[in-house]
């Protein structure tokens, strides 16, 4: 694994050089938020960012993508047949994606590549992705990444960690992938700054004072955690906006759709969300999560135990915080995570 | 990459309208090319999604069963846009279906046991593949008693009606159809509910019974106290789910029930498998 030092006054011409080789993606402030975008010739992704609105899941799984395309026209060949929709599978670079963001990939993966099924929608694109990792060093006071799973220098699932030392990106090369990346960008001068990058990580890691606990998730019965007296209490106030999901870089859920125009259609998939009544809906207007502390109790329970349970690595979350900064409501993963983790129905004491 | 999303073309063969009500018809389609009825391989009591372009898919049961060659059939009840528009379509229209789906009934639990299959309403599709299936020359052999206790509201909402019949002339399987009501005073066989029926002519639990149940929520929950009390083994009840579906693969999420998709890890569940799950169904 090598490590270089990136100049930052080589930064840009370097990152330059990387577009031949790799449509580049990086985060750009629009408006007040910012978020990702392929950057043309002369664009540079703003490396002083903090995160990004939305979770840059939408470039491996858009929020409409195309799955095939048919012609109900019965005069040509091959009429009311399904076509797939090739995919763009050429380089691309993801740039100064934080280490959650690139570790949620990771989680969703498992939904994604099963021994039994592939999803090749969502396999090519995120096989055709280099993950150029930015470590964090001020998280947010809604970070909890360092009880998820991650950490704000985490490696997992990147290909190359960037550490903002100063006046130089400090660059560890993970994988073969991230050697190609640095190699088009011609950055290669070789460094010993583990010390420096170590105070740093160590720095960050401290700016961190929330977190979740996860140990007793596993060993919980499911039926009584889903029978637990804090759903009500927890569902009370949220309006299923949806916002939750929507941000959140490790929920992969969606619908698939046909639309039709003329003679010419297309089957499609979007994102679509546990907090919605139509998810569930039978077509016999039976729905089994007809009301909403059921679909809020659907999102925490996927996260924090149907999950720990089938995958038995940790919950599907990766302590982003997003969701914690978006909710309209202030629902916060945090408590929710610890009260399921705590919940013992023998010591429990109703006060009614 | 093979995508599993894509559905095998088939042509509509033929069209049957089942119920006096004419919301249930069955659908009998043939492959497009031949060779993907091989890899449409499935065992009885799996599902496959229809798909109609321009309208979206469907998760609907396998009728037939897979020792009948040549065709798939379904029969599908008009709910909403899809099933509406297939009940319009006509034969020798083009669209696709999409697996075999799920997990089937255990047949290799099943083999050298008695049977007791129950079945009511329009859920009895996948027990007609089943039935059809253990009477096959081949495979009688490999079970022992078979009962069937099938019931519909009135004798013209009884699906495969031509079939019962022969089904009752037969003596290697005991044939006991049922329904709530009859107008017609040549009807010869019960009536009464599922579970009442179920009560009077289900042969007494042992290890070697196993019953599969299909039906409305209302047969299931009065038919389960009746085999409680005749004995029956929760993991010897054997029962299929259904939930919305899209995709068909446990990929889209929306089927859980618990951590267990009712698309991938189901349909079929023990009813001891149920009771450790959430009642999300």
């Amino acid at each position: 694994m090598k490590v270089i030092t990136i100049d930052k006054k080589d930064w840009a011409s370097g990152l330059e050089k990387t577009k031949s080789a790799f449509q580049v993606f990086g985060p750009v402030k629009e408006k007040e938020w910012h978020s990702f975008k392929a950057l043309g010739p002369g664009e540079q992704p703003d490396m002083a960012y903090n995160n990004t609105r939305l979770s840059p899941k939408f470039l491996v799984e858009p929020q409409t993508d195309p799955m095939f395309t048919y012609s109900l026209d019965e005069a040509k060949e091959g009429h009311h047949i399904l076509k797939e929709v090739r995919k763009d599978i050429a380089p691309k670079a993801v740039v100064g994606i934080r280490p959650c963001d690139a570790a949620a990939f990771l989680l969703v993966k498992r939904n994604f590549d099963t021994p039994q099924y592939q999803d090749p929608y969502w396999l090519e694109a995120y096989n055709s992705m280099t993950f150029i990792g930015l470590a964090c060093n001020a998280p947010c006071s809604t970070c909890f990444c360092t009880s998820a799973g991650g950490g704000p220098f985490n490696e997992t699932g990147l290909d190359v960690l960037l550490v903002d030392v100063g006046d130089s990106f400090v660059a560890k090369s993970l994988t073969d992938k991230g050697d190609k990346w640095l190699s088009a960008g011609g950055w290669a001068s070789a460094t010993d700054a583990s010390g420096k990058v170590e105070a740093l990580k160590q720095a960050a890691e401290t700016k961190i004072t929330s977190n979740v606990r996860t140990d007793n998730l596993k060993t919980r019965p499911t039926t009584q955690l889903y029978d637990a007296p804090f759903w009500e209490d927890a569902a009370f106030s949220c309006i299923n906006c949806g916002t939750c999901t929507y941000s959140c870089p490790t929920c992969w859920c969606f619908d698939i759709q046909d639309e039709v125009r003329g003679t010419s259609g297309i089957r499609m998939r979007n994102w679509d969300s546990c907090m919605f009544p139509m998810f569930t809906l039978h077509g016999s207007g039976h729905n089994p999560r007809s009301v909403k502390v059921q679909r809020v109790r659907q999102r925490f329970m996927h996260k924090l135990k149907y999950y720990v349970e089938k995958y038995d690595d940790g919950i599907q979350c990766v302590g982003c915080g997003r969701c914690i900064r978006l909710c309209p409501v202030n629902i916060d993963i945090r408590k929710v995570c610890n009260q399921m983790n705590d919940y013992d129905p023998a010591a429990c004491v109703c006060p009614a | 990459m093979q995508n599993p999303y894509l559905p095998y073309p088939v042509r509509i063969d033929e069209i049957i309208t089942e119920t006096e009500d004419k919301n249930l018809k069955t659908f009998k389609f043939v492959f497009l090319n031949p060779a993907d009825e091989e890899k449409f391989a499935y065992r009885a009591g799996q599902f496959a999604e229809l798909s109609v372009t321009g309208k979206g898919e469907i998760p609907i049961g396998i009728a037939s069963s897979p020792t009948e060659k040549g065709f798939v059939k379904f029969t599908v009840n008009r709910v909403g846009l899809v099933s509406t528009f297939l009940h319009s379509m006509k034969v020798g229209d083009i669209m696709g279906i999409r697996g075999p789906l799920g997990n089937s009934y255990p047949w290799d639990v099943l083999e050298g046991k008695n049977v007791v299959i129950i079945g009511g309403g329009f859920a009895f599709t996948t027990l007609r593949a089943s039935i059809v299936y253990m009477l096959d020359p081949a495979n009688r052999s490999k079970f022992k008693e078979i009962n069937v206790i099938y019931g519909a509201r009135t004798p013209g909402m009884l699906l495969y009606r031509d079939e019962l019949a022969a089904w009752e002339r037969r003596d290697d399987i005991k044939m006991h159809i049922t329904v709530d009501g009859a107008t017609d005073p040549d009807w010869k066989y019960n009536v009464g509910f599922v579970p009442t029926i179920t009560e009077q002519k289900a042969p007494q639990a042992d290890s070697d019974t196993y019953a599969i149940i299909c039906g409305p929520p209302i047969m299931i929950k009065f038919t389960q106290p009746v085999l409680d009390k005749m004995g029956y083994a929760h993991d010897h009840i054997i029962m299929s789910l259904e939930n919305r579906m899209k995709c068909g693969i446990g990929m889209c999420g929306r089927c859980n029930v618990g951590k267990e998709f009712v698309c991938k890890d189901g349909p079929v569940f023990t009813l001891a498998q149920l009771n450790t799950m959430p009642k999300e169904y």
